[in-house]
């Protein structure tokens, strides 16, 4: 564990926007029946939060949890606390039919931040990132660039990406020439 | 480039966060089955000049795999549906039959 | 001459000189002109020479519809070629050079062409090339590249950067004249978010030169008002610079934002392609006047009436001193009296109408202008340059009645609305016969995913072309949008415009009606592609009726203008060859982008180092540092071989070889998929997925397996290891992974969806190290930790979780390397920790790490097939003698019954054997196993092929696996396979497993 390193340990890049690796983060799928009691009891006992909405991302204290699919979710939190919420989650779920993984270790995270932040992700992901189309709390898995990714937002100019970590190098220079000083487009 | 409300997340999803799976309702056939069904099953496709019915995945979003109803000249969605269903809603047929009356795909109509 | 005004200039900054340079020539001009309004200040009327005849080309026009104002831009890394001078603004340091000549622009070699026009004609390249066909290679393909082009190839890497952006609106307006500003107010007002784009940097189009009053106020005062409305509107975004380049299905639309053209010292993106998803667009962009077919229409200083105005009034820049201008309506009236009222001098209005006209031409009449109706132009004197005119009735067949001298021709046949947009995703046009124009079918729009359409026209891009029709269309037009974008629409009133009756416009289509060859000869529609009236009349004789053939035909509207200006004319000439009416003729298809738009920004951010994804794991580093050999594997970047200083990588793949299997090496493996399976049906669904029984695997064990798809073919194979009741780990390739991950969830989700399954993709959570060699478990075992690895701990085919050192770990006593070898998962974050500490530790055993290729040749050695190699996605496992790895206890699998079929159990399948070569050499990689005689073309029968071919370190000679008819029931037989230089190498026919046969090595 202390030698634990993130992909890009940290790395980051000032342009119109800041672009940064977070370092490491807890991230556990979830997967099950997200309708059924056991699922969502699981989930508060494990994180403090609700099953989210469609596309929303609900808060705790001890993680936050996105809508990834209708049998999928993603738990976000302390990267030294992602087994202990694995292991609160199969207790939980009791024999529920479910699978719960610890994938910290696959993603890299990014936040991106500052007045132009949703340009920043506007330039390489087909979404709506306008004020009526992108809120805070909302939640998005699309593509940056020519890699899979999801994000959403903290608040109006903080958002955070999470990709694979193999690819964590490309994001971040996608990132980088999207956030490039001169390139603020003035539209969102 | 076309686009497709995914019938999971709700997503108005652009053609590159989509994969095409080629065509629906295709009915999987075994060990037992006779050449002729087997052949039928693996080979023999539609190629309809108007009404045709696909498979897509939100591949770059939320991964679910869902079926789609739409033209192969216009280019009109008829609507996209659960992959997890034998035959299109009937909402959808009649959506479609309001535009090609009398059509016909493979058993549906 | 043309010059600079001492007055007029509406765009111009006076205030601000700007220095440039044509053809190495010192230039200046001002902030606010184009290049070629500043060439014309400087006299440079002359500013190319056409593709075909190298002939003189002068500016013809004042906009994006330019033919021949085609220059290279900049230096180096920022050299451009093909830019239309019409649309590049100027600014300080600017260098331009024209194109399409040698050795100077003066003086040309290639305009000896032009003396052979004869020999030249429409379809000259087929009807030359075809024959003897030695020729083509030796003697035209050599004069052709020599001569070939517009523009030069940019040598240097792009300097620039590219960028595209998403954006998502209700309604989109292309163009920013008094149509789309006014479009976008009554879309605005009604609640849309709006983006309308303008190709130039200013608002309001040609009205403010044209004039007129709207609302009471002069025109350029009511577009003055529109702006400053329209940016006070929130939901309202205005951008200049930016160009509809093409509409496209389902409400997509690209915008070219030229961001730094103008300001190439600025930080940022050059280009900004748009990716616009809208629910509907509104085209006003608008009309392009067309050129008039006259002999000599080429010549420097004959140009379009509106751009000799726009060039007056915009830039304050003459075209001429004397303007003859010739017209078949109305609105060319304008630019004489502009000319006149800028104090230059109009020797006469030729007007090809035989009568009357309207407002206008009274207007100019009662300037002094003269007006000659029934007139027209016989021919253009001037090579270089216009000198004058020779006259003529336009009934006639062009006998000169009188010649004016004169130094410009400014010239206007109707106008044609820009309808490029409109059609781009299929909206219809119809024949307009009182404008002679083709123009919106608003009844045919292009239809959207709702089956609606999506597109409306507005403005003279509709055919109104006069203000007070264009105002209202294109009010109604921005309501109409907003309404089919879902909301309410404005109340706003309408714009009310003066109404200035014209005169009809009259078809001209060749000047005089009459014209003989010698003129036609001389007549030119495409000026880009020097496609004259006489080809195209040459090529309707020859049976091009199609409008699309006599386009390929005669290359008319095929260079980069497209034949914004020819189209019309030129199909009209064919329609009046044909004796057809022109809408029986028809258009040829528009396509995007509306004008050239940069490579750079299609790519977008995409070059350089992010020009594709390129995985990394978590070990990458080292291997890099290493500086290892990498190959490309999927998007995965894999280490080949790490060679060190001054070896070859033969010799470094040869080492690792001879040291892995002596003593111990180390492989990145981090790449290999690792798929989660769970649930209570999981048993039954890995049985389905994989040919062998899986179900039956006890918890703690792992089991070679292999996947095939419904064709029967194989597909995937890897280990998989059964993590308890409920839960397997499915090992993949390495190119793999992803979709293997799909067509699991394929069929969970669309076949077997009431199946409890889950299943999750965690390749990249661990970084997996194989240790491999005789030594393996004393260097694991030195690292210390609570797992224990010996061979009772852990044996062959089983995997155990614990600690190795400080690392949570998770071993596979599995091997691709017939070696004793452990797979050890660690999580990602600590794979290159754990990597250094293996090699700490096995340092002693000179641990080294080993490349893809050491790995293919041990496996080779042993016999295991590598998908990608052994397979092609025409191989089952049958092939490959894996009978053993296919269950026949299970009624089902994937593949099964597609095995059964009669071509699948075929006994002539080419089977899978080992091959040693006689000599000892290598053959080389995709060889034939050759046998006797030919077929029915004339080729080498075959008897089988080789699917991997190596050198092997451990035997020291060339071994292979491969493909041979009856190959297992042939042991011992020496067959030929054939070389690249026609001979043949000798193989015998031998089991596949090259080492260690009995595997005592890997289970220790």
């Amino acid at each position: 564990m202390s030698n634990a390193v993130s992909a890009l340990e940290k790395t980051s890049f000032e342009g119109f926007a800041k672009v940064s690796e977070t370092g490491l983060r807890g991230m556990i799928t979830l997967r099950g029946d997200l309708s059924s009691k056991p699922v969502k009891d699981a989930v508060i006992a494990s994180t403090g939060a609700e099953v989210p909405d469609v596309r929303r991302m609900s808060r705790g204290s001890i993680g936050d949890v996105a809508w990834m699919s209708p049998d999928e979710l993603l738990i976000v939190c302390d990267y030294r606390a992602a087994n202990e919420v694995v292991t609160t989650l199969l207790a939980a779920l009791d024999g529920a039919h479910a699978l719960a993984v610890n994938v910290s270790d696959a993603r890299a995270v990014f936040r991106i931040e500052g007045d132009g932040a949703r340009e920043v992700l506007a330039k390489v992901a087909p979404v709506d990132l306008s004020t009526e189309g992108f809120q805070p709390d909302d939640f998005r898995r699309t593509r940056i660039a020519q890699v899979a990714a999801a994000f959403w937002m903290n608040s109006d100019d903080s958002f955070e990406v999470v990709c694979f970590r193999s690819v964590a190098q490309y994001v971040f220079d996608v990132l980088k020439v999207s956030a490039q000083e001169g390139g603020e487009v003035g539209f969102l | 480039m076309l686009t497709l409300q995914c019938p999971y997340c709700g997503v108005d999803a652009e053609e590159t966060e989509l994969h095409a799976e080629g065509e629906a309702h295709l009915k999987r056939f075994g060990p037992g089955s006779s050449d002729d069904e087997f052949e039928t099953y693996l080979f023999m496709r539609e190629n309809p000049k108007g009404v045709h019915f696909e498979r897509w995945r939100h591949s770059n979003g939320c991964g679910k795999f869902f079926h789609a109803a739409r033209s192969t000249t216009t280019l009109e969605v008829f609507g996209t549906y659960s992959a997890q269903t034998y035959e299109p809603p009937q909402d959808i047929k009649d959506k479609i039959s309001a535009k090609y009356p009398g059509w016909s795909w493979r058993d549906f109509s | 001459m043309s010059t600079r005004l001492a007055n007029g200039g509406r765009l111009l900054n006076k205030g601000k000189q700007l220095h440039f340079t044509f053809n190495g020539k010192q230039m200046t001009g001002f902030e606010g002109d184009t290049l070629a309004s500043a060439l014309l200040a400087n006299d440079q009327m002359m500013m190319g020479r056409s593709f075909k005849y190298h002939r003189p080309r002068g500016v013809v026009a004042s906009g994006a519809e330019e033919p021949n104002a085609l220059v290279n831009l900049g230096t180096g890394g920022k050299f451009e070629p093909n830019q239309r001078a019409t649309t590049t603004e100027l600014f300080d340091g600017l260098t331009s050079t024209s194109q399409n000549h040698w050795p100077s622009l003066e003086f040309d070699v290639g305009a000896i062409n032009n003396y052979m026009t004869r020999f030249f004609p429409a379809g000259f390249y087929y009807k030359t090339f075809m024959f003897p066909a030695f020729a083509w290679k030796h003697v035209f393909e050599p004069i052709v590249r020599q001569s070939a082009g517009l523009g030069q190839v940019p040598k240097d890497r792009d300097a620039d950067t590219y960028e595209h952006f998403y954006a998502y609106v209700d309604v989109v307006i292309v163009g920013g004249g008094i149509a789309g500003l006014q479009a976008a107010r009554a879309a605005g007002a009604s609640g849309a978010k709006v983006l309308l784009m303008e190709q130039t940097p200013h608002w309001g189009g040609r009205a403010p030169v044209d004039g007129g009053e709207v609302n009471g106020k002069p025109v350029a005062d009511h577009i003055a008002d529109l702006v400053a409305e329209l940016e006070a509107m929130d939901n309202v975004t205005m951008r200049t610079r930016m160009m509809g380049a093409g509409v496209y299905d389902h409400g997509y639309v690209l915008g070219y934002e030229r961001v730094n053209d103008h300001t190439p010292m600025n930080a940022g993106p050059r280009h900004r392609l748009w990716r616009i998803r809208t629910k509907q667009i509104v085209t006003a962009t608008g009309a392009i006047e067309r050129p008039l077919s006259f002999a000599g229409n080429d010549i420097p200083g004959v140009m379009l009436a509106s751009a000799v105005r726009d060039y007056v009034v915009d830039y304050g820049v003459s075209s001429g001193d004397r303007t003859v201008v010739v017209t078949n309506n109305d609105d060319a009236y304008r630019t004489a009296i502009a000319l006149k009222n800028a104090g230059l001098e109009v020797p006469v209005i030729l007007d090809a109408r035989a009568m009357g006209g309207g407002a206008l031409v009274d207007e100019a009449r009662a300037m002094g202008i003269r007006v000659e109706n029934g007139k027209g132009i016989a021919k253009v004197k001037g090579g270089k340059r216009v000198t004058g005119v020779a006259i003529c009735m336009q009934a006639g067949e062009g006998a000169a009645v009188e010649e004016i001298a004169c130094d410009a021709v400014a010239m206007s046949g109707g106008w044609s609305p820009v309808v490029h947009l409109w059609s781009h995703c299929g909206g219809k046009l119809i024949w307009d016969e009182d404008q002679a124009h083709f123009r919106p079918d608003a009844g045919r729009a292009p239809t959207n995913q709702d089956g609606v359409g999506f597109v409306i026209p507005a403005g003279s891009a509709n055919g109104p072309l006069d203000l007070a029709a264009v105002a209202a269309d294109a009010h109604e037009a921005g309501k109409a949008a907003a309404k089919a974008a879902g909301l309410k629409a404005t109340r706003k009133a309408a714009p009310k415009a003066g109404e200035e009756p014209e005169q009809a416009m009259e078809p001209v289509w060749m000047m005089p009606q009459g014209a003989g060859p010698e003129l036609r000869i001389k007549s030119w529609l495409d000026y880009q592609n020097d496609v004259k009236v006489s080809d195209v009349r040459l090529a309707a004789q020859e049976g091009y009726e199609s409008v699309e053939h006599t386009k390929r035909y005669t290359t008319l509207g095929m260079a980069t203008d497209q034949g914004k200006l020819s189209n019309i004319n030129g199909l009209a000439t064919l329609a009046g060859q044909l004796n057809a009416p022109i809408p029986a003729v028809g258009t040829t298809t528009f396509r995007p982008p509306y004008t050239p738009i940069s490579m750079g920004s299609i790519a977008g951010e995409a070059r350089d180092e992010v020009f594709q994804p390129l995985r990394r794991t978590p070990i990458h580093q080292y291997h890099e540092d290493q500086k290892a050999f990498f190959e490309p594997v999927g998007q995965w970047r894999r280490p080949y071989c790490f060679p060190k200083a001054g070896e070859s990588h033969a010799d470094a793949v040869k080492r690792e070889i001879n040291q892995t299997r002596a003593s111990v090496g180390l492989l990145d493996a981090s790449t290999l998929g690792k798929i989660i399976v769970k649930g209570t049906d999981a048993g039954k669904f890995v049985d389905m997925l994989y040919t062998n029984m899986m179900s039956n695997l006890k918890p703690g064990k792992c089991r070679y397996g292999l996947m095939c798809s419904e064709n029967g073919f194989l597909s995937d194979d890897g280990v998989v290891a059964r993590i308890d009741e409920e839960t397997f780990l499915c090992h993949t390739t390495t190119g793999g992974a992803e979709r293997i991950h799909g067509w699991m969830e394929d069929w969970l989700q669309c076949e077997w969806w009431d199946w409890k399954v889950f299943t999750a993709n965690v390749t990249e959570q661990f970084a997996q190290i194989a240790v491999v060699g005789p030594n393996a478990r004393k260097v694991i075992e030195k690292l210390g930790g609570d797992m224990d690895v010996s061979k009772e701990g852990l044996a062959f085919m089983e995997w155990k979780d614990g600690k190795i050192g400080d690392f949570d770990a998770r071993a596979y006593r599995i091997s691709f390397s017939g070696e004793l070898s452990y797979e050890i998962a660690v999580p990602a974050s600590q794979g290159r920790a754990f990597w250094d500490a293996l090699m700490e530790a096995g340092a002693e055993f000179n641990i080294m790490p080993y490349g893809t290729e050491a790995l293919h040749v041990m496996r080779a050695e042993k016999g295991f097939i590598m998908i990608g190699d052994e397979t092609d996605g025409t191989i089952i496992p049958q092939d490959l003698g894996l009978n053993w790895a296919i269950s026949k206890k299970k009624e089902d699998f994937l593949g099964k019954r597609a095995q059964l079929r009669d071509h699948m159990t075929d006994p002539n399948r080419w089977k899978l054997v080992g091959l040693k070569t006689v000599d000892g050499s290598v053959i080389p990689d995709g060889s034939y196993a050759i046998a006797d005689g030919d077929n029915a073309n004339g080729q080498r029968n075959t008897q089988g092929r080789v699917t991997s071919t190596y050198y092997s370190p451990t035997l020291d000679c060339g071994i292979a696996m491969g493909l041979v008819h009856n190959g297992p029931d042939r042991m011992g037989e020496v067959i030929e396979f054939n070389k690249v230089d026609g001979s043949t190498v000798k193989a015998e026919i031998c089991d596949p497993v090259f080492y260690d046969e009995d595997g005592e090595k890997q289970n220790v």
